[in-house]
C-alpha cells in the first residue's frame, strides 16, 4: 500500500473529490427519498480546510450543489450536523430563536482513548490487532442492543479512520427523538463509569438485566483469546495488581501466592475465579456483589460511549467517506455481517485509491477511445479501486432504508386509500 | 365557564347523563368544565380544595406514602370534604363534578408564581397517586383507555413467554416469584414513553418496547401527568390578566394561595379568661414557639417593633386578653424600658386599639396564620416576629430548641423537617415533643391553635368545647342566596377573608 504523506493531501483530495467521492449514494442518503421537504437543504455541513480553517452551517441545494461546493473548498474534514428549521447558510437571515436544530441521526462515538487503563499494548492515538478486538466486541453489543431491544433498523456502522467507530442510527422515528431520550438510551448502554480515580468501575446488582446478561455472553466469547492471551491482562505484578484492586483485600495474600507460582494469564484467571467463587459462599450481603467475576470482564471489555456525541440534536460528527488528516484511511461503512474479519489497517487510504486510480485510468486510456462521458467514466471510477466493497455495503444500507420507506408510504396510503 | 351572582338553576341531569361527564372516580384534568357556576360556590369549591391539598401535603410529610396509615387518613379527608376518591360509591357524580370544577379553579390560582406552580403539581401528584392505587384492577384498563393512553395490557400467554425477562429486569418483581406475575398486569408501550424506567435499566425492552409491569406504570402516568399539568399552569398563566380583570374574582384569586382557611381565631369565647400574670408561665408552657421567642424578646429589651407587636399582639388578643388587658400589658413592659408613659398614651395605645376594632375603619383584626407568617414580612436586623422554623438559621434554631429543653433525638427530625421545608410540620414535632405526645393530633397551621390544642392536652381535655368544631366555610351560614351584585358577594364573605386581602395587599406593596 503507498504510504500516506499529509503534505500531499492537497492533491489528493483534489482527486478524490473528482473522481472518487460516491456522490450520489450519499446524497441518496442524506436526502432520505425526498419525502419530507427540504430536509437536505436544510442539513449542516461543517468543512475543516487547510491550516485549520473551520467552517460551519454550510448547506447545500442538491447533488450537484454539493459537488461543486466540496470540489471547490477541497475539504480536509466533513463533520454532519443536525436538521434545522431554516437553510443553515442562511442562518443569520432568521429572527433570533427561531434557528432551531430539529432532527438528525442518533450518532454513537466509541473511541479507543477510552480505554487506556484497560489495555497494555497501546494508548492514547495508537491502536493495534491486540486491542482492536475491543471495538469488535463494542460494535457485536451496541448493535444488538440497538437492534433487539430498541428496535433499531437502519443502523451504519463507520471506521473512524484512525482509533474508532460511529454508528449513525437513521430510522425515521429515530431521527425525532429528544434530547431526553438520546441520553436515556446512552445510559441505558453504560456500565463503566468513573475516570481516573475511581479504581472499581463497574457494580453489577443482584438482578441482572436481560441486557447486561445478553452484553457479557457476547465478551465471554472473546475474553480467552483477546484478554488473557493478547492483552495478557495477568500477565506480570502490575498488571495482576490493577485486578487484585477490584476484589477484596481478604483475596490477595492468597492470590497473590498463587500467581507467582503460575505461568500465564489463563491459569492465574483459573485461581481467580476459584478464590471467587469460594469468597462469594463464604461472604453473603458483604460490600462486594454476587457477580465479581463478570464485573471483572465487563471493566476490560465493555464498551465506553460518549454521552455528549449522543445526546445532542447539534452535534457534528465526521462523515462517512470523509479522510482522516493524520492516518489518510478513508471513514468506510463497516460490513456487519463481517465484522469479526474487519482490519483498520487493511482501510485504503487516500493514497492509495489514488494510485489505483491513476494506474487503471492510464490503462484505460490505452485501450479506449474516451467516447465516454465525464460522469459515466466517473461513477465507474471508484468501482475500479478498494473503495468499491466498502461503496457496496453503504449501498445495502440505503436499500434497507428505501425498503423501509416503501413499506411506510403503502401503509399510509393504504390507510388514506390511494390507489 | 361563565359566573354569575345568581345561582342559576341547572338542568337536572339524569343519571346516565351524570355517569357518562364522569365515568371514573379520578381523571387527567385534561377538559375544563363547562357549565356555569355562582360565585359562591366558585369560592367553597376553592376553599375545598386548598384544605385538601394541605392535608395531602400534611399527610405525606407526617407518614409515608402508601403506609396504611397514610392511605386511610387521606381517604377519610377526602370523604370529609367529599371529593371523589373510589369507585362504586352511591352518588359519585357530585363529588366528582366538585374534584373536576375545583382543580380548574385552583390553576388559576396556582399558576403565578413557580413555586406555587411546584406546590401545586406535588400535591396534585400524590393525590393521583392514591386515587391511582385504590383503583381495582378491571377498572384499571377501561380507565387507561378513557384517558387515551396507548397502554396495551399483553396476554398471558406473551407474559409466559418473557418470565424470566420480565423478573429480571423490574426492581418491583421479585424472584422468584412467578405467581406474583401472573396476578400482575403487564403493559406494552413504546420505550421512549417509559424514559425514567429504561434509562436505568429497570424494565424489559423488546424490539422498541418496554413491557412494564402495573405498579411501574404509576410511575410513568404520573409523569405524563406532571408534563402535562406543567404546561397546561404555564399556558394558565399567560391568559391570566384575562381573568384577573374580572373584578370578581381578583381578589379572591390573589389571596387564595396564601389563604388560611380554618377557624380565624378572632372571637373567642374565652375572652378575658387569661390573666396577665398567667403570661409568662403560659409562654413557656403552651406558646408555640414564634410567640414565645417574641414574648421573651418583649420582657428582655421592654420593646417590640412594629412586626412582632402585631404578630404577637394579634395572638394575644386570640388567646383571650381584653383591650384593656392588653394596653396595660404593653404599657408596663414598655414604661420598664424607660418609655414615657405619655409617649406610649400618644403613639402606641392608638394602635393597639386600632387592632381590637376600636378606631378608624373598626375591623377587628385577626391573628395571622402561619402560612401569613412564614410567607410575609421576613424578619430584619432587630425583628423577633417570623417564624422561628422558617427565618432562624439552623444552628441558632438548634440552641433555642436546646434551651426549650428539646430532645436530640426530636432536635434531628425537627431540623430534617425544616431543611425539607416543612415548617409547620416540624413546629408540630415541637409540640409532641414539649407535650409528651406521639401524635399531636392536629395540623397546625395558626399559632392559636397551637395555644388552644396545648391548653386542651394540659388540662385533660375538658373545656373549651364550642371552639374545637371548625366552622364550615363562611357561606355555610348564609341561607339561600338572593340576588346580589358581585361587590356584596364579596363583601357577605366572612371579615377575616377580606381583612387578609387588604392587609396582603398593602404589605405586597
Amino acid at each position: 500500500m503507498e504510504t500516506f504523506d499529509p503534505a500531499e493531501l492537497p492533491e489528493l483530495l483534489k482527486l478524490y473529490y473528482r473522481r472518487l467521492f460516491p456522490y450520489a449514494q450519499y446524497y441518496r442518503w442524506l436526502n432520505y427519498g425526498g419525502v419530507v421537504k427540504n430536509y437536505f437543504q436544510h442539513r449542516e455541513f461543517s468543512f475543516t480546510l487547510k491550516d485549520d480553517i473551520y467552517i460551519r452551517y454550510q448547506s447545500f441545494n442538491n447533488q450537484s450543489d454539493l459537488e461543486k461546493e466540496m470540489q471547490k473548498m477541497n475539504p480536509y474534514k466533513i463533520d454532519i450536523g443536525a436538521v434545522y428549521s431554516h437553510r443553515p447558510n442562511q442562518h443569520n437571515t432568521v429572527k433570533l430563536g427561531a434557528f432551531q436544530a430539529q432532527e438528525k441521526e442518533l450518532v454513537f462515538d466509541i473511541d479507543m482513548t477510552d480505554y487506556d487503563d484497560v489495555r497494555r499494548c497501546c494508548s492514547s492515538a495508537d491502536i493495534c490487532s491486540k486491542c482492536w478486538t475491543l471495538m469488535t466486541m463494542a460494535i457485536h453489543i451496541i448493535d444488538r442492543a440497538l437492534k433487539e431491544d430498541f428496535g433499531f433498523k437502519h443502523r451504519l456502522w463507520v471506521y473512524s479512520g484512525r482509533r474508532g467507530v460511529h454508528c449513525w442510527v437513521c430510522d425515521e422515528s429515530v431521527r425525532k427523538l429528544s434530547s431526553a431520550v438520546r441520553s436515556g438510551i446512552v445510559e441505558y448502554l453504560s456500565l463503566v463509569k468513573g475516570g481516573q480515580d475511581v479504581k472499581k468501575k463497574v457494580h453489577l446488582s443482584e438482578k441482572i438485566h436481560p441486557f447486561v446478561r445478553k452484553s457479557i455472553n457476547i465478551i465471554e466469547r472473546d475474553f480467552e483469546r483477546y484478554a488473557l492471551v493478547d492483552q495478557d491482562i495477568l500477565g506480570n505484578k502490575e498488571s495482576w495488581d490493577k485486578i487484585l484492586a477490584l476484589v477484596p483485600e481478604t483475596m490477595h495474600d492468597k492470590l497473590q501466592q498463587n500467581f507467582q507460582k503460575d505461568h500465564n494469564s489463563l491459569q492465574r484467571w483459573e485461581h481467580l475465579k476459584k478464590a471467587i467463587s469460594k469468597y462469594q459462599s463464604n461472604n453473603k450481603n458483604d460490600k462486594c456483589g454476587p457477580w465479581l467475576e463478570w464485573e471483572i470482564m465487563l471493566q476490560y471489555c465493555f464498551p465506553r460511549l460518549d454521552v455528549n456525541v449522543s445526546k445532542g440534536i447539534n452535534h457534528l460528527l465526521k462523515s462517512p467517506f470523509s479522510v482522516h488528516p493524520k492516518t489518510g484511511r478513508i471513514s468506510v461503512p463497516i460490513d456487519l455481517q463481517k465484522v469479526d474479519q474487519f482490519d483498520p489497517f487493511t482501510v485504503p487510504t487516500i493514497s492509495s485509491i489514488c494510485h489505483e486510480l491513476d494506474a487503471i485510468t492510464t490503462n484505460e486510456d490505452e485501450k479506449e477511445n474516451g467516447a465516454e462521458s465525464d460522469i459515466k467514466r466517473r461513477t465507474r471510477d471508484y468501482k475500479k479501486t478498494s473503495l468499491a466493497p466498502f461503496v457496496k455495503v453503504f449501498e445495502q444500507f440505503l436499500e434497507n432504508l428505501d425498503k423501509s420507506r416503501k413499506g411506510e408510504l403503502l401503509k399510509k396510503s393504504d390507510l388514506q386509500k390511494d390507489f | 365557564m361563565e359566573f354569575s351572582g345568581v345561582k342559576r338553576r341547572k338542568p337536572r341531569l339524569v343519571d346516565n347523563q351524570k355517569n357518562a361527564c364522569y365515568p371514573h372516580s379520578l381523571q387527567f384534568y385534561l377538559q375544563p368544565p363547562s357549565e356555569n357556576i355562582s360565585l359562591i360556590e366558585f369560592e367553597n369549591l376553592a376553599i375545598d380544595r386548598v384544605k385538601l391539598l394541605k392535608s395531602v401535603e400534611n399527610l405525606g410529610v407526617s407518614h409515608v406514602k402508601g403506609t396504611e396509615q397514610y392511605q386511610s387518613k387521606l381517604e377519610a379527608e377526602l370523604r370529609k370534604l367529599k371529593f371523589s376518591y373510589r369507585e362504586n360509591l352511591e352518588d359519585e357524580y357530585e363529588p366528582r363534578r366538585r374534584d373536576h370544577i375545583s382543580h380548574f379553579i385552583l390553576r388559576l390560582a396556582y399558576c403565578q408564581s413557580e413555586d406555587l406552580r411546584r406546590w401545586f403539581i406535588q400535591q396534585e401528584m400524590d393525590l393521583l397517586r392514591f386515587r391511582f392505587s385504590i383503583l381495582p384492577k378491571d377498572k384499571v384498563q377501561s380507565f387507561l383507555k378513557d384517558s387515551h393512553l396507548q397502554f396495551e395490557a399483553i396476554s398471558d400467554g406473551e407474559k409466559t413467554l418473557r418470565e424470566q425477562d420480565l423478573i429480571a429486569s423490574s426492581p418491583s418483581l421479585s424472584a422468584p416469584s412467578p405467581t406474583q406475575l401472573d396476578l400482575e398486569s403487564v403493559y406494552k408501550i413504546p420505550f421512549a414513553d417509559a424514559l425514567d424506567l429504561f434509562r436505568g435499566r429497570k424494565v424489559y425492552l423488546e424490539n422498541g418496547f418496554a413491557y412494564v409491569p402495573l405498579r411501574d406504570i404509576v410511575a410513568i402516568i404520573l409523569n405524563d401527568f406532571r408534563t402535562k399539568l406543567s404546561k397546561a399552569l404555564a399556558l394558565t398563566a399567560r391568559s391570566l390578566p384575562a381573568v384577573q380583570s374580572d373584578e370578581r374574582l381578583q381578589p379572591l384569586l390573589n389571596h387564595l394561595s396564601h389563604s388560611y382557611t380554618g377557624q380565624d381565631y378572632s372571637t373567642q369565647g374565652n375572652a378575658g379568661k387569661i390573666s396577665l400574670d398567667q403570661i409568662d408561665s403560659l409562654s413557656t408552657k403552651s406558646f408555640p414557639p414564634c410567640m414565645r421567642q417574641l414574648h421573651k424578646a418583649l420582657r428582655e429589651n421592654h420593646h417590640l417593633r412594629h412586626g412582632g407587636r402585631m404578630q404577637y399582639g394579634l395572638f394575644l388578643k386570640g388567646i383571650g386578653l381584653t383591650l384593656e388587658q392588653a394596653l396595660q400589658f404593653w404599657k408596663q413592659e414598655f414604661v420598664r424600658g424607660k418609655m414615657d408613659p405619655d409617649k406610649f398614651d400618644k403613639g402606641y395605645s392608638y394602635n393597639i386599639r386600632h387592632s381590637f376594632g376600636k378606631e378608624g375603619k373598626r375591623t377587628d383584626y385577626t391573628p395571622y396564620s402561619c402560612m401569613k407568617i412564614i410567607l410575609t414580612n421576613p424578619p430584619g436586623q432587630g425583628d423577633y416576629h417570623g417564624c422561628p422554623f422558617r427565618h432562624s438559621d439552623p444552628e441558632l434554631l438548634r440552641q433555642k430548641l436546646e434551651s426549650y429543653r428539646v430532645s436530640p433525638a426530636g432536635m434531628d427530625q425537627i431540623l430534617d423537617l425544616v431543611k425539607g421545608t416543612h415548617y409547620q410540620v416540624a413546629c408540630q414535632k415541637y409540640f409532641e415533643m414539649t407535650h409528651n405526645v406521639d401524635d399531636c393530633g392536629f395540623s397546625l397551621s395558626h399559632p392559636n391553635q397551637f395555644f388552644f390544642e396545648s391548653q386542651r392536652i394540659l388540662s385533660g381535655g375538658k373545656d373549651l368545647k364550642k371552639e374545637s368544631s371548625q366552622p364550615d366555610t363562611p357561606q355555610a351560614k348564609q341561607g339561600v342566596q338572593k340576588t346580589k351584585d358581585a361587590s356584596s358577594a364579596l363583601a357577605s364573605l366572612n371579615s377575616s377573608l377580606e381583612v387578609d386581602v387588604e392587609e396582603l395587599e398593602e404589605l405586597l406593596q
